[in-house]
């Protein structure tokens, strides 16, 4: 995907995924963070070849564009899976929604219900799922 | 209920918040490993094994004409280290006390931290891990207890790398011993030891309890995978009237991809 500009927003060096500063983040989470900003600017290129091909007459041209949003599907499912595979709370919810047949909200609600209370009854951290969520080092203190 | 069986514990929601705490308060400085190489997972407890791409020729083949070969899997280990909470200690937690007697628990986050450290750099026969100061072919270099020396025989080992083509920067496991040594020292000029050697590597100075000696390793990622099923938890074993008795687990597995991207400094 080319880049949109989203995260340089000056002619300086710029990190917008970072909601806090860098250098007090240990490396795992700024793994997160930038797979977090790679996953919306997928989603936004998947948005913005829809609407193109919404619009575009000429058919070599929108098998282009099919074929580039495709590119975009593949992406986005790799930074989503990457994600989810670090964080095992959101997999356990994203697990009773994707994929399910039925009502959507139905599902969301019941899934995350699910897993939040079952991991606060087991006492467990909310991003770690039944583990202390320890994970990686990289970069701790 | 998953295989930790913690809803069968007789202990309260604020008792596992401060046994969980506690574990990973103390297990963090320990796991020196999980500092210096990539970590993979946590893949949950159903991960058995990790595919390594290679086969092994099998010698007989069910029919005249075929070949046969078979997968190669680096099966996944768990680790265990039982320990007992007294059951006063977790209702004088539930009181609020903030002082509750854990040291056996501090004893097994210890213990379990060790046998990480000590499988990835030292390796574990039995469990088919093979650990980065074994599998160096870098000739390892003698560290001794003489810390004025330390800042040349790391250089030393940076160097190696260097005329490997292992890029930096690099990370530094020192053994516990090696370690305090080292926090000791102020050269002349009173500069301390600690911050010469970083300047060195260009990256973390970790304490490693379990390693013998000291580590250089190479931090440019994509050299040592430390795999993991389930993640660092806390399980339930049994009680009676006085104790609970709990476990740290984890599985894991460990591989040495590039076998020239670290070098031993033995003790």
């Amino acid at each position: 995907m080319a880049f949109s500009g989203a995260l340089c927003h000056d002619a300086g060096m710029g990190f917008d995924q970072y909601h806090e500063p860098p250098e007090e983040l240990p490396d795992g989470t700024r793994t997160f963070a930038r797979l977090c900003a790679s996953l919306t600017e997928e989603a936004e290129a998947i948005g913005w070849y829809e609407q193109r091909l919404a619009v575009e007459p000429e058919r070599e041209a929108r098998a282009i564009m099919r074929d580039a949003q495709g590119e975009e599907f593949k992406h986005f499912s790799m930074n989503l899976e990457f994600l989810l595979r670090r964080t095992p709370l959101w997999r356990e919810i994203a697990q009773g929604i994707l994929f399910q047949e039925g009502d959507i909200v139905e599902h969301g609600e019941e899934s995350e219900e699910e897993a939040t209370e079952d991991a606060a009854e087991r006492g467990a951290p909310v991003s770690g799922a039944t583990s202390l969520g320890i994970g990686s080092l990289r970069g701790a203190k | 209920m998953n295989h930790l069986l913690r809803e069968r514990a007789p202990i309260t929601d604020a008792g596992w918040a401060v046994i969980d705490d506690e574990a990973r308060g103390r297990l963090t400085p320990a796991l020196a490993a999980r500092k210096l190489v990539d970590f993979a997972g946590p893949y949950g407890w159903e991960r058995s094994a990790t595919n390594l791409g290679r086969t092994r020729a099998l010698v007989s083949a069910p029919a005249d004409g075929v070949r046969a070969e078979q997968r190669r899997l680096l099966a996944m280990v768990e680790l265990y280290a039982p320990f007992s909470v007294a059951r006063s200690e977790l209702r004088d937690a539930d009181r609020g006390a903030l002082d509750a007697d854990l040291a056996a628990l501090d004893e097994a986050a210890r213990r379990i931290a060790t046998a990480e450290n000590r499988a990835v750099f030292h390796g574990w026969q039995d469990a088919g891990i093979s650990g980065i100061a074994e599998a160096s072919t870098h000739e390892a270099i003698p560290l001794g207890e003489d810390c004025e020396r330390y800042p040349r025989l790391v250089a030393r080992a940076v160097q190696a790398l260097l005329y490997a083509g292992v890029g930096g920067p690099y990370g530094l496991a020192l053994g516990p011993d090696a370690y305090t040594r080292v926090l000791e020292t102020t050269e002349h000029g009173g500069y301390p030891l600690f911050d010469h050697l970083r300047k060195i590597i260009g990256g973390p100075l970790v304490w490693a309890p379990g390693v013998r000696g000291a580590v250089v390793v190479s931090q440019r990622g994509g050299d040592f995978v430390l795999e993991v099923g389930e993640d660092l938890s806390v399980g339930y074993d049994r009680h009676d009237a006085d104790a609970v008795e709990l476990y740290l687990v984890e599985s894991l597995t460990f591989r040495v991809l590039t076998s020239d991207a670290a070098v031993a400094l033995t003790s």
